[in-house]
């Protein structure tokens, strides 16, 4: 089979092995961890096992000294859990936790904190929304005090994925007063009785432990601040390109999986004396699900390349992410509606499947705030 | 409303107006409704999306009088006209309650009016009756697990045995399903004669052979016992026949139409309350220092919503102002139904989107809306058997 660019050969081999890992050790759980509202930290052990669980970091922290595109196949393939929940918290640890340390940290907190991560024994989480700042990330209020030999932090911040499991928060805190977009820093809070977690009931991703975090005088020390005092929106805005793409790459997994689904049951539900796809209206809806996938895929792959070979592709990436979060949804919401009232029912996975894509035009920026990014960067 | 220099100058925003379909009756009725729904239903609506919601509820609107509105008072009903059913479907939306609502239609807008049209005199004082009471529960059985919206593929097949009548099939998605004291069922009693086939039976829940499978888990409508059923020789005598043996094709096509109508109006309600709570949290959340709603994306997203809402309505309204006019509107009535569920749907994902990430959570309720709604475009007829009815009524 011909590769798709930027992958080569070799992603390509990659992506089947932990595809047929996904679809052996993860998805025939998938049910059970939903159900359960909590996916096993023996997961992140099984991925580490693989050597999946640190696809692009150097090899002597324990990972596997790949690029980004090897991490891209990982964070599309994800999709094959069929559980968006396990997905979003395997991908927090690896995808929006660790990069900061691995690009702003300094020696010694990379050999602290990246091994252990990379070996799935100690488990992250980044937190900077509050529940008085979401979309407007400049008007956080945790505050970090200074104390002697480091910091006192006082706050609370919501809608944090493995909120309730993480051992160590990667968490933005206020360290000047005034407000804005300076005086925001970075640090690397551990777990302790001043940190505490509280899950939250959602309309998807159930086998997420998304949480409140509450901190109550949890003292940091001086050597995990993470990055320049004051200059933490830059680290914000450094890893917001990764995590839209990587939540691009799992709509465009989640997509295909869906439409193959789909795409079975219509060839073998029978309804007025004919399977479902012989009904014009049905297979040319499916035909426009297909074609949304490839478009999604393309967006995606090339806003991918741009990134991976150094460009700083904002808008491509914004609008990748933008584009794929809507129509994954739709797709979706459409492959419910094809399955009709069995559409409905739990017993099927395609209820879960649309309330976790919900997510997406919310989730790591909401479709508003895309668009006014892409205001800016189109000179509007 | 004739123009003034005064309201020129000075449009009318006001909410209080009435349509005209309605009287100040019927706006008294709401008002009782409502409270009702408030003060004894709202109060328990998370409990019971986790329980299912208790039998108590058909006790005591049956004592209230709410489940016979527009049914004849020889029944026990009030006799009121079709347009009191409507205030039922609307104002019931106040329980936030979508499994709630949609078990009292049942009982009051899909299963009862077969019987009260097509019913013997016995049929009627014994199930329809106790039914306006509230002392009986009833369900409707037509969809299978290998038909749903291929109405004329059901199998469950009904076979004549000297002066009874043996039943053997199965049903699925049944709401009431576990509670009911009786079923409509739709069974096939003459397998060659096409839609000449069909004959309704009123079931008894506890007959030997009635087998409650599964409580089906859905997407939404957490507070609806949602069944499988299994048929295994059954008997019933001839008196279960309900109308006449053959018709029952054409006697559930005729139930469906007042169900897609009253359903319409509950997603045009549910619709308003969802869009009444985003557009108080819009105006009450800040970022980026101002109020969401000031935002001119977020006012155009009001701005269609309630367009959207407005248009379901009318839609609705005039559709049943024919209804109540003896007219049979098989396309409008597939109009507004898809229409509104399309709304309802609509606008309660732009309220979860309007919310941010606190629509993705439970405890703001906009996403049990989201959930809850979702049924409409597939419940009573999908969107897709809407819009083949609606083409087939130009004759294509």
């Amino acid at each position: 089979m011909a590769t798709t660019p930027p992958f080569t050969e070799e992603h390509e081999a990659l992506r089947e092995s932990a595809r047929g890992f996904i679809e052996r050790e993860l998805a025939p759980h998938a049910e059970q961890w939903e159900r359960d509202g909590w996916f096993p930290n023996d997961a992140f052990a099984k991925l580490a096992g693989q050597g999946l669980l640190g696809l692009k970091y150097a090899e002597r922290y324990g990972g596997q000294g790949g690029d980004d595109l090897h991490a891209a196949v990982l964070a599309e393939e994800l999709a094959r859990v069929g559980s968006g929940g396990t997905a979003a918290g395997l991908g927090a640890h690896m995808w929006i936790a660790t990069p900061p340390i691995d690009r702003f940290g300094t020696d010694e907190q990379k050999e602290r904190y990246l091994p252990p991560a990379i070996r799935g024994e100690r488990i992250g989480a980044l937190a900077i929304t509050e529940p008085g700042a979401g979309s407007d990330v400049a008007s956080l209020t945790t505050r970090a005090e200074r104390v002697d030999g480091g910091f006192v932090v006082n706050g609370e911040k919501t809608y944090i994925t493995n909120g309730v499991r993480a051992d160590f928060l990667v968490t933005a805190v206020r360290t000047r007063p005034e407000g804005g977009h300076h005086g925001i820093s970075f640090l690397i809070v551990d777990r302790s009785d001043a940190v505490v977690s509280a899950p939250l009931a959602k309309l998807g991703w159930h086998a997420s432990d998304t949480a409140t975090v509450a901190y109550q005088d949890a003292f940091v020390p001086e050597e995990n601040l993470l990055g320049d005092l004051d200059e933490g929106f830059k680290l914000i805005m450094a890893n917001f390109q990764w995590e839209r793409l990587v939540m691009a790459l799992g709509a465009v997994g989640a997509m295909r999986l869906a439409w193959e689904r789909t795409a079975a049951f219509a060839r073998e539900r029978r309804t007025f004396g004919r399977p479902l796809a012989g009904h014009q209206v049905i297979r040319h809806r499916l035909v426009d699900l297909a074609t949304s996938v490839h478009t999604c895929r393309c967006v995606t792959y090339d806003a991918l390349r741009r990134y991976a070979a150094g460009e700083e592709p904002v808008a491509e990436v914004t609008m990748a992410k933008l584009v794929t979060q809507r129509a994954s949804f739709e797709l979706m919401d459409a492959c419910l509606q094809v399955h009709g009232g069995a559409g409905y029912m739990r017993e099927y996975w395609v209820e879960r499947a649309a309330r976790d894509a919900r997510l997406g035009p919310i989730g790591g920026g909401t479709d508003e705030i895309m668009r006014e990014i892409l205001g800016g960067v189109l000179g509007l | 409303m004739a123009s003034s220099p005064e309201t020129v100058i000075k449009p009318d925003f006001g909410q209080a107006r009435k349509h005209f379909i309605f009287t100040d009756e019927h706006e008294q009725l709401r008002e009782s409704i409502r409270s009702f729904v408030i003060k004894e239903l709202r109060p328990h609506a998370e409990e019971w999306e986790e329980t299912t919601f208790p039998d108590w509820v058909f006790q005591r609107m049956g004592e209230l009088g709410f489940l016979g509105l527009d049914k004849p008072e020889e029944y026990g009903g009030q006799g009121g006209d079709y347009y009191t059913s409507l205030v039922l479907a609307e104002e019931i939306g106040h329980a936030r309650c979508g499994g709630l609502a949609m078990g009292v239609a049942v009982q009051t807008d899909m299963a009862m009016p077969p019987i009260l049209l097509l019913g013997t005199e016995e049929q009627k004082q014994q199930w329809a009756a106790p039914a306006i009471r509230g002392e009986k529960i009833l369900c409707l059985g037509i969809t299978e697990p290998d038909a749903g919206s291929d109405v004329s593929g059901i199998k469950t097949r009904a076979v004549r045995d000297g002066d009874e009548w043996v039943i053997n099939g199965s049903k699925t998605y049944i709401t009431n399903g576990h509670r009911a004291d009786v079923i409509v069922l739709v069974t096939k009693t003459d397998p060659d004669a096409g839609y000449d086939g069909f004959t309704l039976f009123l079931v008894p829940m506890d007959s030997p052979g009635v087998i409650r499978e599964k409580r089906l888990e859905k997407l939404g409508m957490h507070a609806s016992d949602t069944a499988l059923l299994a048929f295994q020789d059954v008997r019933v005598p001839d008196g279960a026949v309900l109308g006449q043996v053959g018709k029952g094709f054409y006697h559930i096509m005729w139930e469906l139409q007042g169900e897609r109508l009253i359903g319409a109006a509950g997603c045009v309600a549910g619709a308003q309350l969802c869009f009444d709570q985003t557009l108080q949290y819009a105006k009450e959340r800040t970022a980026f220092g101002r109020a969401i709603g000031t935002f001119q994306v977020t006012r155009h997203k009001f701005a269609e919503m309630a367009t959207k809402i407005e248009s379901a309505r009318q839609m609705t309204y005039t559709t049943a102002w024919r209804v109540q006019n003896g007219e049979y509107p098989v396309r409008e009535i597939s109009m507004a139904k898809l229409h509104a569920a399309r709304v309802a749907c609509e606008v309660a994902d732009e309220c979860i989107q309007i919310h941010g990430g606190a629509g993705y959570m439970k405890e703001y309720g906009v996403e049990r809306v989201w959930r809850d709604m979702r049924l409409n475009r597939i419940g009573a007829g999908t969107d897709e058997v809407m819009l083949e009815v609606i083409g087939r009524s130009y004759g294509l």
